[in-house]
């Protein structure tokens, strides 16, 4: 062994200038390992890909022209981004690569941002400062993530885009299902700008529970909400059976009499009633514009702003259902549901065809004995863990503050903070849906319960609170967009308590607050004439055949009536509309009208005027929108209809004013059912 | 000496180190669950499409509907039990990738499409009695733009251009004296230029000489609203639009 050393040394450094020759040599190994380094570098590699892609393409000139070598970087010190993935990902802005497929090399989709002003890494994720693949798209080492799969992709936009923007359906649905679920009656989300997300489901009040259902039924309930219906929001909480049943004995122990909301028969059980009233008055009461019922076929039909019908007859009490039907603010004085005013006769009608809507196999096994005062007072333990209150006003429970973790920043929470379940990805994204989908997969002392989305509806979840980054506190405020916050306008007066009783907010947005179901009537005062709001408000005949919901009939009194449509003329006035508007209606006006109509603009291709030949009807038919409309109405909403309902999808046509009074002219002619235009 | 340890650890030791390691490496990439061995009980001669198949989502997606696709025999009855496997480009995955048909003769599959936007060729097989068969499906993935697309459509283009009628949407298709170019009507749309639509749907039929029942949306949709538009018609056009591309002098 020394024997060889001792050669080994004699071989190199024997003679002063071999020696000299070998540190020479050893000193020139070292200084190219740098340069050697980036050579062989995984960007570098890249780049000459890129130069053999575009050597031989058409446009190969100007590409190698913009083409610069080494490390490219996207510095925006106010966003806080610095991407370098522009070294590998070369032809991100190249119009002539679009037919390019293969990676990194693909032009970006077209996207509303430019590249330069935001990078890459906001919406994508990733390591922007990593200059190798595996450090950019999967690092998972502490405070870094891997970049974000391309489902969860608008994500991004909601990081400033608080508004509903148009092109982010997942975004805007995931954002729905987070409200409408009450996912923020338990986690508190404060949005960047300091707002809070507020829930927009109407959890009931169990306060007085025991006047609308029985025990037997809470219990069967609580074991599977979904059972009994199955688009309920109510999540499963997989209670035991002894769970179930002493919380199902605590509500209705402490269940209080609420005065008036449960009638005594008001009218006789009418036994020589039609069977084909009932639902005849169901469909005319237009119920299904709100609640769904399942058919046979087993899909819900209907709307979703009240509770499934399904299998309403197992769930209330005959007494109780009555008195909702009568008035339903006396049971819940906040339910989105409206005073339908209906007779005694009709409340027997409609109860009895509700009270059919059951299924005789539901909760027949169940058998429940009296409780105990133990089983009680465990029932109530039950409900403070489970945080019950969170959503539902329940007799001597508080409502918990902080029940579950605040969300307000989860789509930056760090991997290192995260326990994975086995064989998961260590993703925050997978972590999520994985935490949506089966929440007591992470141990049985998780109290989130089950909820039942399905798989888009999860990832649309998930993308929504993505978006709930840390990134997006630090946002410089010019590209904040706050979302459209919904006011809190409250009509005043006797009309004002109209509207309340009608629940009109339910369908009609008024003064930036309500339902998008039916039109918003910020302006309709604007709008309509007296005669035909009056008649509309006794009997709605439709506007729109071809639409299934339409506004139902209330069975208002003539002095109401009266009321609400004094409050409409009066109150509901469009200062861009002059009602002094001077239209001349000369018989040549008036056939100059009908030919735009007809030739110029052809707007029966959307709407009906005559019903003999046009045939449209995207847009309200206009048989009778002389008597219906005023003219300073008509004449103005030509000229911009989107100034006066912003979003509806009439086109601006961009009308001359004289066209603009021509068809007003016309149109305004158009008084009887079915008559083109009377000539005068 | 030293030779013959040199040869002990290089032939041994280098083995028993390294056959371990590979035997452990495959097994330290990540979701790499083996699939279960599934055993047809049965074969077929032909597959077909059930459902499922030219879909529309958005890219990195679940598709709405799942592929279902049918095995039969030669008599064209289904084949139960028989192994059907999904085969997609880079990207597309499916779940699950492999399953025996179920007692109709059916399999059943959740499709994630990739992320890049375009169209997706899928390959369903099943072994066969002597050869596999093949069945192709397309389905197609929309990038931003041309999903932005696919919603105004629906908003202001659909009603009119979209013959197919729901209860909730009824199409105004057949009330139409001139009928509209369904947005997939690839055989019309692909020899109009971006510029003819473009300006089709800014100034209306009569800017083409064509029917005035399609009014002007130029003052109601952006230029990035129009340019979204075209996007989505050119991605579902049936046949597939080929974009003229860009021509270059040459030296």
């Amino acid at each position: 062994m020394r024997k060889y050393l001792s050669s080994a040394w004699q071989a190199l450094f024997g003679d002063p200038v071999r020696a000299f020759g070998v540190v020479s040599v050893a000193l020139l190994l070292a200084l190219a390992i740098a340069p050697a380094k980036e050579h062989f570098s995984q960007w570098h590699g890249y780049q000459r890909q890129y130069l053999r892609l575009i050597r031989d393409r058409g446009d190969a000139v100007s590409l190698r022209r913009r083409f610069q070598p080494g490390v490219h970087q996207i510095w925006l010190p106010e966003l806080s981004v610095v991407d370098r993935c522009t070294t590998c990902h070369l032809g991100l802005n190249e119009t002539g690569l679009a037919d390019v497929n293969q990676q990194p090399f693909r032009k970006h989709p077209a996207i509303p941002h430019s590249l330069d002003g935001f990078g890459c890494v906001i919406c994508h994720g990733g390591q922007g400062a990593a200059t190798t693949v595996a450090e950019a798209h999967h690092s998972e080492r502490a405070g870094e993530e891997p970049i974000l799969p391309a489902r969860y992709i608008e994500s991004g936009c909601g990081q400033c885009h608080q508004n509903a923007l148009p092109g982010t359906p997942q975004l805007n649905l995931g954002r729905k299902i987070l409200t409408r679920y009450g996912c923020v009656h338990c986690h508190a989300i404060t949005l960047p700008d300091g707002t809070k997300v507020v829930a927009t489901d109407h959890p009931p009040s169990l306060a007085h529970i025991a006047d609308k259902t029985t025990r037997k039924w809470i219990y069967t309930w609580l074991k599977d909400p979904q059972a009994y219906a199955a688009s309920t929001t109510m999540p499963n909480y997989k209670l035991s059976d002894a769970d179930a049943s002493d919380i199902s004995a605590y509500l209705v122990s402490t269940s209080t009499q609420q005065a008036g909301d449960t009638a005594t028969a008001g009218a006789k059980p009418a036994a020589q009633t039609d069977p084909a009233a009932g639902p005849s008055l169901y469909g005319e009461s237009f119920c299904s514009s709100c609640h769904a019922v399942q058919n046979a076929a087993g899909n819900l039909v209907g709307g979703a702003v009240g509770p499934e019908l399904t299998r309403i007859g197992n769930k209330v009490k005959p007494e109780w259902l009555a008195a909702w039907l009568q008035n339903p603010r006396i049971y819940d004085a906040t339910t989105p549901m409206p005073h339908y005013r209906f007779t005694p006769q009709q409340i027997t009608i409609l109860a009895g065809f509700l009270q059919g809507k059951s299924d005789s196999d539901y909760g027949a096994n169940v058998h429940l004995d009296a409780a105990n005062a133990n089983q009680i007072a465990h029932g109530r333990k039950r409900i403070v863990e489970l945080g019950c209150a969170a959503c539902h006003e329940i007799n001597g429970v508080q409502k918990p503050e902080n029940f579950a973790p605040e969300l307000s920043t989860i789509g930056s929470k760090p991997l290192a903070q995260i326990v994975f379940l086995p064989g998961m990805e260590h993703t925050l994204s997978s972590y999520i849906v994985a935490k949506i989908r089966q929440p007591r997969a992470f141990g049985s002392s998780v109290k989130m319960p089950q909820f039942t989305l399905s798989n888009s509806q999860t990832d649309a979840l998930a993308t929504a609170l993505l978006a709930l980054t840390s990134r997006s506190r630090t946002m410089p405020d010019n590209l904040r967009v706050a979302a459209i916050q919904e006011s809190n306008y409250q009509p005043a007066g006797h009309a004002g308590k109209l509207i309340t009783e009608l629940a009109c907010f339910s369908c009609h947005r008024i003064n930036g607050r309500g339902g998008d179901m039916a039109p918003d009537l910020t302006w309709e005062g604007s709008a309509v004439q007296r005669q035909w709001l009056t008649d509309f408000l006794h009997n709605p005949n439709t506007l729109r055949p071809s639409l299934i919901r339409r506004m139902p009939r209330f069975n208002l009194s003539e002095s109401d009536n009266k009321v609400l449509t004094d409050y409409i003329l009066t109150v509901y006035q469009s200062p861009a509309i002059d009602p002094e508007l001077a239209l001349t209606n000369s018989p040549q006006m008036v056939e100059h009208g009908r030919q735009l109509f007809y030739s110029k603009f052809a707007c029966q291709s959307c709407h009906i005027v005559d019903t003999k030949t046009d045939k449209g009807y995207i847009g309200p038919t206009l048989t009778q929108v002389g008597s219906r409309l005023t003219p300073a109405w008509i004449y103005a909403w030509l000229r911009n209809p989107q100034e006066l309902r912003p979003g509806t999808t009439e086109p601006n046509q961009n009308l001359s004013d004289d066209d603009a009074r021509a068809l007003t002219a016309f149109l305004m002619t158009l008084k009887n059912q079915g008559g083109r235009g009377v000539k005068q | 000496m030293m030779k013959r340890f040199a040869q002990r650890i290089t032939l041994r030791s280098c083995a028993w180190i390294l056959l371990p390691a590979l035997a452990v490496l495959p097994g330290c990439k990540r979701n790499a669950a083996p699939a279960p061995e599934l055993k047809a009980t049965a074969a077929g001669t032909a597959i077909v499409e059930s459902s499922g198949g030219h879909q529309v989502g958005a890219t990195g997606t679940v598709l709405h509907d799942p592929l279902v696709v049918q095995v039969n025999d030669d008599q064209g009855t289904a084949v139960p039990g028989a192994l059907v496997e999904f085969h997609g480009p880079e990207g597309v995955s499916f779940d699950p990738a492999a399953m025996l048909t179920d007692s109709s003769g059916q399999a059943t599959t959740s499709v994630t499409l990739g992320s890049i936007a375009g169209r997706y060729q899928l390959n369903t097989v099943t072994p066969g009695k002597s050869r596999p068969v093949n069945l192709e499906i397309i389905e197609t993935a929309l990038g931003y733009q041309q999903r932005l697309g696919s919603i105004l459509a629906d908003k202001y283009c659909n009603r009119c251009h979209d013959p197919e009628s729901s209860p909730e949407r009824v199409s105004n298709y057949d009330n139409l004296e001139v009928k509209p170019h369904p947005f997939t009507d690839g055989n019309t749309l692909n020899k109009m230029s971006d510029a003819d639509l473009t300006s089709i749907i800014q100034h209306g039929g009569p800017a083409l000489s064509r029917s005035a029942l399609m009014p002007a949306y130029g003052n109601t949709l952006s230029v990035a609203d129009v340019r979204a538009l075209i996007a989505y018609t050119r991605a579902v056009a049936d046949p597939p639009y080929q974009p003229a591309g860009m021509v270059y002098a040459r030296k």
